[in-house]
């Protein structure tokens, strides 16, 4: 898409000057205003634009923070309370940025349930999918580490367990706990290179934020009919159209997360994290962020050994397979057809996923005891039988609606209005249904 | 599957004409889905009930010995502070603080709260310099390299009542009573499914005052028959970690003075304390909810006119 012809003529002597030498002005009109998106795009794709502003807006406030914080175990704890009571809207600084990091996660979810909605990943968009999955696991590395700066109850135990996890990796697994510990336990080395990397990393996520775009602009966005883009006829200009319509997005997004900042600061946390940390005093219950906390039930979930693989090897294995998954979307869903709008049993199929992701964050929030064990065990085999079994076989077996030929006639069908109970109505715009 | 054809009109045509085998596969899509999502919804609903209801009854069995705490859940008191309007009560706060400095200073410390922000709680200057006075400090080392006593000043933190948390279990049968600058934060009790979701709506960020009352209130009841009390610790079926604590019950009626008249009960005392610790914990919570109205209302008028914009652009295009 982006291999059409540059329609920026600059205006000016100064336009034309860089232009000739550098045109970086001619970039940003080509990716931003003319650039053509499909006219179909639902609110459901302003997460893309919504995630740029978090991720700009963890940044800001997390740079600003870094020049109170004081990364050493004795004074981390007290100046981050120095930045709440005594620095200038310090407590606003770091309610946005920890907040910040929960909505980064929470927009970050239905951008990645999008793709999946619709089929995003598939080809050619398997490259940007990709991307989009190194980006998460890199957002993952930087919360984790985020919320083991504070250095309170939950950062030092959270940071104890997860590190474990590598333990169970054989022969090379203590070598590996003990370099990212800098030491047998976690201790001020620790919370040094923390520190470190997670000043670091968003940086490396903005350099793969930028591939991710610019795959997606060689191969164009996908839409809800899940059709190629065939004429001129199917797309609008990014700007006004999706400029617009991603700011509309992007306020009502901020005005759900400025509630929790300034109402709710505290009801995403953990009470514990007020307490400093204290490696003689292991909490009731160790339990992560939220936005891990699926991946913590599938982890638990194993508690028996799986021939040579023990519980623990073979949880932590099952934790890392499940985000594994994703990386193979592309090549295990073998329909032909990408929206979901138009695979009745794809559908069905994929908001049972939700409710399992989500019932799965439950447990992963619950004592791993009782009954609550072999329901995580059932909804971490739906987990894995989604990508494993049904998305290849759904695509041989389901028979998909009709298709509409072309973006602009699924659009033209849908605004006919009017004459209700048409038999074709129902299913010549099922994507108003999504 | 449909053969390719530009025109939309024919397309229609085809539609009504479809095969009886489409429709019904048609028909089931929708259905199926909206069935199965029903059914699931009941499967899970019962099973959480079932789990639940389990759970429950593991309590109810070994009522002499929980497993879970707190055994009751904290009680839910209507806080000044609390709602997208709420302030601090500035007289409570400064009764608070006569219980905290006379009843809890005794063990418990609160070394991130300076003098200086007393000021918050409506005393003067003046005032404040003369509370920190009361206090003494140690300081140094001066020119001589000697540590000295001196008076405090507004500058200076609440000093603790014991030199090091070993000196602090030593003196409290063997538990450093908590550092209280944070307590308020520090304790919520689990508030569980569906009920977590509710307190999104209603605002619901005072899981700690009311733990904290509830467990000063919480000494009067007797354990149930047959159920073990450690020695040296204090039953209390509000305690989040157990069915005893070491602190004994701090507070009696009449045991601090009030001037302005307020009830001298352990009730009051606790809900004042309470707030006076909410307070300690979070000094800017005015600011937090005045400066998140205006932010709100703002992103409220501007959202409304980005969407007035956005159906203008639109207008024309359909989509």
């Amino acid at each position: 898409m982006s291999e059409g012809h540059s329609t920026y003529t600059p205006k000016t002597g100064i336009g034309r000057w860089v232009d000739a030498r550098m045109p970086l002005p001619r970039l940003v009109y080509d990716s931003f205003v003319a650039y053509p998106v499909p006219r179909n795009l639902n609110y459901a794709w302003t997460f893309g634009g919504i995630l740029a502003l978090m991720l700009a807006a963890q940044m800001l406030t997390g740079i600003v923070l870094a020049m109170h914080y004081a990364a050493d175990s004795s004074l981390a704890f007290d100046s981050v309370e120095k930045i709440m009571r005594d620095v200038n809207s310090g407590w606003l600084l770091r309610y946005l940025h920890s907040n910040g990091a929960s909505f980064f996660f929470v927009a970050v979810y239905i951008h990645i349930f999008r793709g999946l909605y619709y089929g995003s990943y598939k080809a050619p968009r398997e490259l940007l999918w990709i991307l989009g999955c190194i980006i998460y696991l890199l957002m993952m590395a930087t919360g984790f580490m985020g919320y083991v700066l504070p250095w309170g109850q939950m950062s030092f135990w959270g940071a104890t367990v997860i590190t474990g996890f590598f333990t169970a990796i054989p022969l090379v697994g203590e070598w590996i706990q003990q370099l990212l510990l800098g030491g047998f336990a976690v201790d001020n080395p620790t919370l040094n290179r923390f520190f470190s990397l997670h000043y670091l990393l968003p940086f490396m996520i903005a350099g793969v934020v930028v591939l991710h775009i610019w795959a997606l602009h060689v191969v164009g966005q996908s839409n809800p009919t899940g059709i190629e883009v065939k004429s001129k006829t199917d797309t609008v200009a990014f700007t006004p159209y999706a400029t617009i319509k991603d700011a509309f997005g992007m306020l009502v997004f901020l005005f759900i997360f400025a509630y929790f900042v300034f109402y709710l600061p505290n009801f995403l946390g953990h009470p514990d994290n007020y307490v400093v940390a204290d490696p003689l005093k292991t909490p009731a219950h160790i339990v992560p962020e939220w936005y891990f906390l699926p991946f913590y039930a599938i982890l638990r979930a194993i508690t028996f050994n799986i021939g040579p693989i023990n519980s623990k090897l073979g949880g932590v294995l099952a934790m890392f397979g499940s985000i594994a998954m994703l990386f193979l979307v592309p090549w295990l869903d073998t329909s032909k057809v990408r929206s979901a709008v138009y695979r009745p049993w794809y559908k069905l199929f994929f908001w049972l996923f939700v409710i399992d992701a989500v019932l799965l964050g439950w447990l992963g929030s619950q004592p791993a005891e009782g009954s609550y064990v072999f329901m995580a065990q059932m909804a971490t085999l739906f987990y894995f039988a989604f990508f494993l079994v049904v998305l290849p076989v759904l695509g041989l077996v389901e028979k998909p609606r009709r298709l509409p030929n072309s973006i602009t006639e699924a659009v033209l069908e849908k605004n006919k209005g009017g004459g209700g109970g048409h038999p074709a109505r129902a299913t010549a715009a099922p994507e108003t249904k999504g | 599957m449909t053969p390719k054809s530009g025109d939309r009109f024919s397309d229609k045509i085809m539609l009504e004409t479809t095969t009886a085998r489409q429709r019904i596969s048609r028909g089931f899509g929708m259905k199926t889905i909206l069935t199965s999502l029903a059914l699931l919804g009941l499967v899970l609903a019962g099973t959480a009930a079932a789990t639940t209801g389990a759970i429950a009854q593991e309590e109810a069995h070994s009522e002499a010995a929980p497993t879970h705490f707190p055994i009751h859940q904290p009680k839910e008191m209507d806080w000044s502070f609390a709602g997208p309007f709420g302030t601090y009560d500035k007289a409570q706060l400064q009764r608070g603080l006569k219980v905290f400095k006379e009843v809890c200073a005794t063990c418990h410390s609160m070394k991130l709260v300076a003098f200086r922000t007393l000021e918050d709680l409506g005393y003067s200057e003046a005032q404040v310099k003369a509370l920190a006075a009361e206090y003494t400090i140690n300081d140094g080392p001066n020119d001589a390299g000697d540590m000295f006593e001196r008076p405090g000043i507004p500058s200076d933190h609440f000093p603790a009542p014991f030199p090091n948390d070993q000196a602090a279990a030593a003196a409290n049968g063997g538990a450093a009573p908590p550092d209280m600058s944070l307590l308020a934060k520090a304790r919520g009790v689990t508030r569980g499914f569906p009920q977590f979701v509710f307190d999104i709506f209603t605002q619901y960020a005072q899981g700690g005052p009311d733990y904290i009352h509830s467990l000063l209130t919480g000494y009067d009841e007797q354990p149930p028959a047959g159920m073990e009390i450690p020695e040296g610790t204090h039953y209390n079926p509000y305690f989040i970690a157990g069915v005893s604590l070491k602190m004994p019950n701090p507070l009696s009626d009449d045991q601090v003075t009030y001037d302005d008249g307020s009830p001298q009960t352990v009730d009051q005392y606790s809900r004042d304390v309470s707030a006076f610790l909410m307070w300690a914990a979070e000094p800017h919570l005015e600011a937090r909810k005045k400066t998140g109205f205006r932010v709100l209302v703002f992103l409220l008028l501007f959202g409304a006119l980005v969407y007035l914009t956005k159906r203008k652009v639109w207008a024309g295009v359909a989509h």
